[in-house]
């Protein structure tokens, strides 16, 4: 009886002792996000109540320029389609490279395959790294070096991506089913063909599905890194809003092309992720 | 004979079944290996695309020696005008930074200037000429005149690559740390030397006399080193506003980008989650309401944050606000989507469980489906907030302010690049350590409670 109610009165105050817990953390998340807004308004140039009358300002300016060239306007987007192109390309090479890369990365670094115990620590230590490096800083050092191209930008989203691919690939790789290795293993299989028969079938889909997801987001950074310098449907925006006023037509042609391929690789990506994974799960 | 047949048959069968899985194999074999080359066609696409061959030409690969070796050394310039005849001794070619004494590998005489750069490197300036003696090749002589401009003379061989002679500008640089410079207006001589000059103090200041562990204890004296400041505030100070290191600024610079992402993650996570309980299947109060905090979502997560950037700077100019606003609108649209796929995947049971048990509606919530979405809502919040820590370098070198400016600005300058390296340093610091917070604190909250 005693115990029962000791035990009744511990776990009620484990359970008040949990609640306050959780009323801190949301006072001070609170608290942050209150006194942030304060002090991120006042380091601000432009303050948050003026900003908010000219916050529809240049959109809408955007979008009556476009309009008052509506007949020119399929024709610019048009003539923005290379730029597009370029920095569709610079995401889809940096995703070819940085996945071969991470594939490489994830098979050193999956503990449970063990090609190489040694070197498992040293090629995760080398993803983290990649991973956290900011591809801004890569991109402008190459950019530096190798002048203005769309190969920096390359470079620095490749290096990210082999970072985060590998992680995310090493991790498919240690919730693999060994039974289909241990089964080639038995029938003599060399280490290539267990890895080619008992390994690639089970990691592809999952690899494919992640490698898509990497994609849309590199387009995104692709686009980003443009604008800093290095070419691409990025850099064309630069130009455009930085004449100012009256090339609101040309912004708004390079800022619908962007949204409209995002669009698009976004619903195809994740179709084609349901269909690889199998489930409703999006990833 | 029938023997014969009956151990026949089975092998037959044995023998088109092989067939037929070696040539499912075959298949997917050979549609791999199409797919691999036109991936490699693709690529050699790029590679004429990017126009690679061309960029390897024009790459400039002594910039990045240059780079390098300017971010790790500073360099000491003995300057000489030609209109006033004066000669200075300076740190970068700072008037701050000038030597009221020269350092003991410059000579000066009323006539003379004598720079030993090391290693037999000696540069010599007399009135208007200099004497450039460079052991292995020679001693070259300029001559900066007033009619025929400037008058160089080489010793006898070809040219070396290292060294640009036009009547409007010598430049000299034999090796990575010794140039020599002379234009109209001036004779540069320039030694370079590790380290990273003035990093604590400013050059004139009389704290650079000290060493660590006498400023330490210097710190808590009671001997005031200035009439109104305690001392280790003046210490403190007179670091803080290093005009050439200006730690000050490039901290107040972090904290701006670290607020971009702090705020902009929180934001979106707080707004993001009522709007995926709108969002979700199971939980929404009507279709219509479903269907267009969608559409609002993928709006969101669609115009991107490069554009939201770009409307927000415009609207709210240089700043946090901008950064974290921008962060907040696109993440609210992928943390929402996100939110509202785990809400649909939650398990009923429990829900039933607390509605079974009398709970109402607020109990349901509380005691059914925010334990179950808990995890995910926390590591998903975390790892956007490491994710946005590099985003908002990004942001911020678009023109929303922040690190990201300052390191544009720094390399588009291209004057110090320790400068350009140090910030770099503290950039990738700020984004490691927020890798690592974030996950230390994933670790602990939902693989902690897991093993409990």
């Amino acid at each position: 009886m005693s115990v029962v109610s000791g035990l009744t009165s511990e776990l009620s105050r484990a359970e008040r002792r949990r609640q306050l817990y959780s009323m801190a953390l949301a006072a001070i998340l609170f608290a942050i996000l209150v006194f942030g807004y304060g002090q991120a308004n006042a380091m601000n140039s432009g303050g948050f109540i003026q900003g908010l009358y000219k916050f529809f300002e240049y959109p809408s300016e955007i979008v009556i320029e476009a309009w008052q060239a509506r007949g020119e306007f399929l024709g610019l987007m048009i003539r923005f389609l290379p730029a597009l192109i370029e920095t569709l390309n610079i995401a889809a090479v940096a995703t070819i490279l940085g996945g071969a890369f991470g594939m490489v990365f994830a098979f050193l670094g999956a503990s449970n395959l063990a090609v190489w115990p040694a070197v498992v620590p040293f090629a995760r230590r080398t993803m983290d790294m990649m991973r956290a490096f900011p591809e801004l800083i890569i991109a402008l050092f190459l950019i530096f070096v190798l002048g203005t191209s769309p190969v920096p930008a390359m470079i620095a989203v490749a290096l990210h991506t082999t970072g985060a691919l590998g992680k995310q690939f090493s991790e498919v790789n240690e919730n693999i089913d060994r039974n289909a290795i241990e089964g080639l293993q038995a029938c003599g299989a060399s280490w290539l063909q267990r890895i080619r028969f008992a390994i690639l079938p089970q990691v592809l889909p999952n690899y494919l599905s992640y490698f898509m997801l990497r994609f849309e987001i590199n387009v995104r950074a692709s686009a980003i890194l443009g604008f800093v310098g290095a070419g691409g449907i990025g850099s064309e925006m630069r130009r455009t809003i930085g004449w100012g006023k009256g090339a609101g037509d040309e912004t708004a042609a390079l800022f619908l092309l962007l949204i409209l391929s995002i669009f698009a690789i976004d619903q195809t990506s994740s179709y084609l992720r349901r269909r690889l994974t199998g489930s409703g799960e999006v990833g | 004979m029938a023997s014969m047949n009956a151990s026949a048959l089975p092998h037959d069968l044995d023998h088109r079944r092989r067939q037929a899985v070696f040539a499912a194999v075959n298949r997917t074999a050979l549609t791999n290996i199409a797919l691999f080359l036109g991936v490699l066609v693709y690529l050699a696409y790029a590679w004429v695309a990017f126009d690679v061959s061309g960029l390897i030409s024009s790459a400039r690969p002594e910039r990045a020696v240059l780079l390098a070796t300017d971010s790790v050394a500073h360099k000491v310039h003995v300057t000489k005008s030609l209109r006033t005849d004066d000669v200075e001794v300076t740190v970068e070619g700072e008037r701050t930074a000038t030597y009221e004494t020269p350092p003991e590998w410059v000579e000066m005489s009323p006539q003379t200037v004598h720079a030993d750069l090391g290693n037999g490197y000696t540069v010599q300036i007399t009135d208007h000429t200099v004497h450039f003696d460079v052991p292995g090749y020679g001693l070259i002589t300029i001559e900066a005149t007033a009619d025929e401009g400037i008058v160089t003379t080489l010793p006898e061989g070809p040219t070396p690559s290292w060294l640009r002679a036009t009547p409007a500008k010598f430049d000299a640089r034999p090796t990575l740390t010794r140039r020599v410079q002379v234009s109209r207006a001036r004779i540069e001589v320039h030694r370079f030397f590790l380290g990273w000059e003035n990093f604590f103090f400013p050059f004139r200041s009389e704290l650079n006399a000290y060493s660590a562990g006498e400023l330490w204890s210097l710190a808590f004296s009671e001997d005031r080193l200035t009439e109104d400041l305690p001392n280790w505030r003046y210490i403190l100070g007179t670091f803080w506003d290093n005009p050439d290191w200006q730690h000050g600024n490039v901290f107040v610079a972090l904290l701006e980008t670290l607020l971009m992402a702090v705020l902009g993650t929180l934001t979106a996570a707080f707004v993001g989650l009522p709007l995926a309980l709108l969002a979700a299947r199971n939980f929404t109060p009507a279709r219509i309401l479903q269907f267009f905090v969608r559409r609002l979502f993928d709006f969101l997560r669609g115009i991107d944050m490069l554009i939201w950037s770009l409307i927000f700077i415009r609207a709210f100019g240089l700043g946090p606000l901008t950064g974290a606003l921008a962060i907040a609108f696109t993440d609210t649209g992928t943390l929402g989507k996100l939110f509202s796929e785990a809400l649909e995947n939650i398990d009923e049971r429990q829900v039933e469980g607390v509605r079974s048990t009398g709970g109402n509606k607020l109990q349901v919530y509380r005691f059914g489906v925010i334990p179950q979405i808990l995890p995910i809502f926390l590591s998903q919040g975390l790892y956007y907030l490491e994710s946005n820590t590099r985003s908002a370098t990004v942001i911020g070198a678009l023109g929303a302010g922040g690190i990201g400016l300052m390191l544009v600005e720094t390399m588009r300058t291209s004057r110090d690049w320790e400068n350009t390296l140090y910030i770099i340093i503290l950039t990738v610091i700020l984004v490691m350590a927020m890798d690592s917070l974030s996950g230390w604190i994933r670790r602990r909250l939902i693989h902690g409670r897991e093993a409990k």
